[in-house]
């Protein structure tokens, strides 16, 4: 089951650019988040704030507090705490080539020391199933690379491995901007069906998909957020004249 | 070569080529540059011979290759004739002292195998040394050195292949020997002593423990530089993965570096080794230069590189310098070799590697 996440006064830079300003919001549990907005508003920042990966960056400073659950993960936990708990999907698939289907499942388990056979068998094969792989490769689990699967199913090879840690939240940095239309509505499929089971934040440049797949939609703007409410309302009658003006095409 | 003069020379009656000729016959009112640029002409001979001439530079490369192939295989068709595959494999017993001997030029016996041993130990030995170093010092480069100290130190990495041999083989002889004899042998004979791998025979500190340390000196930049390369062709986006799984620094170094870049790294190893077991001089200095073969790494040996230096000039015998050229042969096409399958190891993982940014 997924937990909610309470932001508050959240800000972050790279360097001395000021790329969030003062976010605060609530994002329900066993939901799913859209955030839309044009490039370089801040939406991938924000994402990459709630398991902590912006800090990654040597430049990079946060300040504000995040709540996942009763967790504040800037001042309870360390980095690889919160990102054991707090699954991430990247925009471009990318599993590690080196290993097998099976290994990059299994890789986050195996680096927690996690050794049991048939426990993995199990979880590899539902994290495979839940990301609606399975049918696909479970034939050559062990025989193929993560790299030798066309790019949609890589995405969904990833999905998977980040699903085997059995997450509370999983975070999609533009999950399917590098797909095709096909492998596309695969994973909008996978979304809609996973968000029963865990809280999901999916940052999108497509709205249509922000549409389909959101109970919630937040909209940022240079840093900000301009507007969050429920996706219904956000695409039929924003409050605010610059989400309207976005999301009927006006720019961005 | 008048195609490359800066002044046309004015056209004369009847000496016209078809350029000038158009130019001729077009409009009175063409500009002067455009006058002067087609009065030119096209530079197509100069052309032709700056091709020839650089395709003349690139082949001297196969042609002075081929060159030093051809003249060892030459010079060492006596001995090869004389001792064929047997150069590298057998040994003689001493009549008077019923010792086994190796290498007896006075005698007219050679073999090999002493200097093919010294070699390949000496070698793997410094690998041994200079590998986990490297890989280290490529892994604090790129992963966790703070920006104001990476150029230095990579600088002085770099700066370590720039040392000329004879300056590592002096530095060896009156630091690291007596280091080594006074110190840190007498602790591995103590430690690993019932191995019998060190014994304490050799009271001098030269040997092979002695050229493995100054090869692994040698080597280390090379290795570190290459693995540094196919460390940051690996794409940022691996290591992300692997800290979203909630990876330490060290578990990201491992699952999401050091793993993809498994293969390049083997390929920096291999050209380290290359140059290990080419190296001559500083080897020469400290190795000993005894043609025996003996269990301890603290007795004197002798390398392919080294005998053929100490000895060439004081070959008496046509037999004896059809050897040493032999063993010169055989080093080559063994370096050629491991060079071969390091670059090819190197190419594949670097080739088509994305930028470093995400």
């Amino acid at each position: 089951m997924g937990v909610g996440i309470e932001v508050t006064n959240l800000n972050a830079w790279y360097g001395s650019n000021h790329t969030l300003q003062d976010i605060n919001l609530h994002i329900p549990a066993n939901h799913a988040t859209a955030l839309i907005g044009p490039s370089g508003c801040g939406k991938s920042t924000f994402v990459r704030c709630l398991n902590r990966m912006h800090e990654t960056n040597p430049i990079a400073r946060v300040t504000g507090s995040v709540r996942i659950g009763d967790l504040d993960i800037y001042e309870d936990a360390k980095p690889v705490e919160i990102r054991r708990r707090v699954g991430m999907v990247f925009q471009r698939p990318n599993p590690f080539p080196t290993m097998s289907i099976y290994d990059n499942v299994a890789s986050g388990l195996k680096l927690n020391g996690f050794r049991n056979r048939r426990v993995l068998d199990e979880i590899v094969e539902k994290s495979l199933k839940n990301s609606a792989l399975w049918d696909e490769v479970k034939d050559d689990l062990k025989k193929k690379s993560g790299a030798s699967l066309s790019g949609g199913q890589q995405q969904r090879l990833c999905i998977a491995r980040a699903l085997a840690v059995d997450p509370e939240v999983l975070l999609m940095d533009e999950p399917a901007s590098a797909l095709d239309p096909v492998s596309t509505s695969k994973i909008e499929d996978l979304i809609f069906q996973l968000k029963s089971q865990y809280t999901i934040v999916i940052v999108t440049h497509n709205m249509q998909q922000a549409a389909r797949v959101a109970e919630k939609t937040g909209f940022f703007l240079n840093g900000r957020m301009v507007e969050f409410d429920s996706t219904h309302k956000i695409f039929t009658n924003p409050s605010d004249k610059r989400t309207e003006d976005y999301i009927t095409g006006r720019f961005g | 070569m008048s195609e490359t003069r800066i002044v046309p020379p004015q056209p004369k009656a009847g000496s016209l080529s078809s350029e000038n000729e158009r130019v001729v016959a077009s409009p009175a009112n063409v500009s002067a540059v455009r006058r002067y640029l087609s009065e030119r002409g096209n530079s197509a001979a100069a052309d032709r011979w700056f091709h020839y001439l650089m395709l003349l530079c690139a082949l001297s490369i196969f042609g002075i290759v081929a060159l030093i192939a051809t003249e060892l295989v030459i010079g060492s068709e006596l001995s090869w004739h004389r001792l064929g595959f047997h150069f590298f494999f057998s040994s003689y017993l001493d009549p008077y002292t019923s010792m086994r001997l190796f290498w007896d030029p006075v005698n007219e016996h050679f073999s090999a195998l002493p200097f093919v041993y010294g070699t390949l130990v000496s070698s793997f030995l410094a690998l041994l040394i200079a590998v986990p170093l490297a890989v280290g010092v490529a892994v604090f480069l790129t992963e966790m050195c703070p920006g104001a100290l990476r150029a230095p130190l990579a600088f002085m990495t770099e700066l370590l292949a720039a040392i000329p041999s004879i300056i590592y083989g002096l530095w060896a002889v009156f630091v690291l020997v007596p280091l080594l004899r006074d110190y840190v042998n007498p602790l591995l004979i103590r430690a690993f002593g019932w191995t019998g791998l060190f014994e304490s025979d050799n009271p001098t500190g030269l040997g092979f423990v002695a050229a493995a340390v100054i090869l692994a000196i040698m080597i280390l930049p090379i290795i570190s530089s290459l693995t540094r390369e196919v460390m940051m062709a690996v794409p940022h986006s691996q290591r992300e993965a692997v800290l979203a799984l909630g990876a330490t620094r060290w578990e990201m170094i491992r699952m999401g570096v050091l793993r993809n870049a498994r293969i390049g790294i083997v390929g920096a190893i291999i050209l380290g080794l290359g140059r290990a077991l080419g190296e001559t001089m500083a080897v020469t200095m400290v190795i000993g230069n005894t043609p025996e073969i003996h269990r301890s790494l603290l007795s004197n040996g002798a390398s392919m590189a080294a005998v053929i230096a100490n000895e060439y000039a004081e070959a008496t015998t046509d037999l004896h310098r059809s050897a040493l050229t032999e063993i010169g042969l055989a080093l080559f096409v063994v370096t050629i070799l491991v060079n071969a399958l390091a670059r090819l190891l190197v190419w594949a993982v670097t080739r088509g590697a994305p930028q470093r940014a995400h």
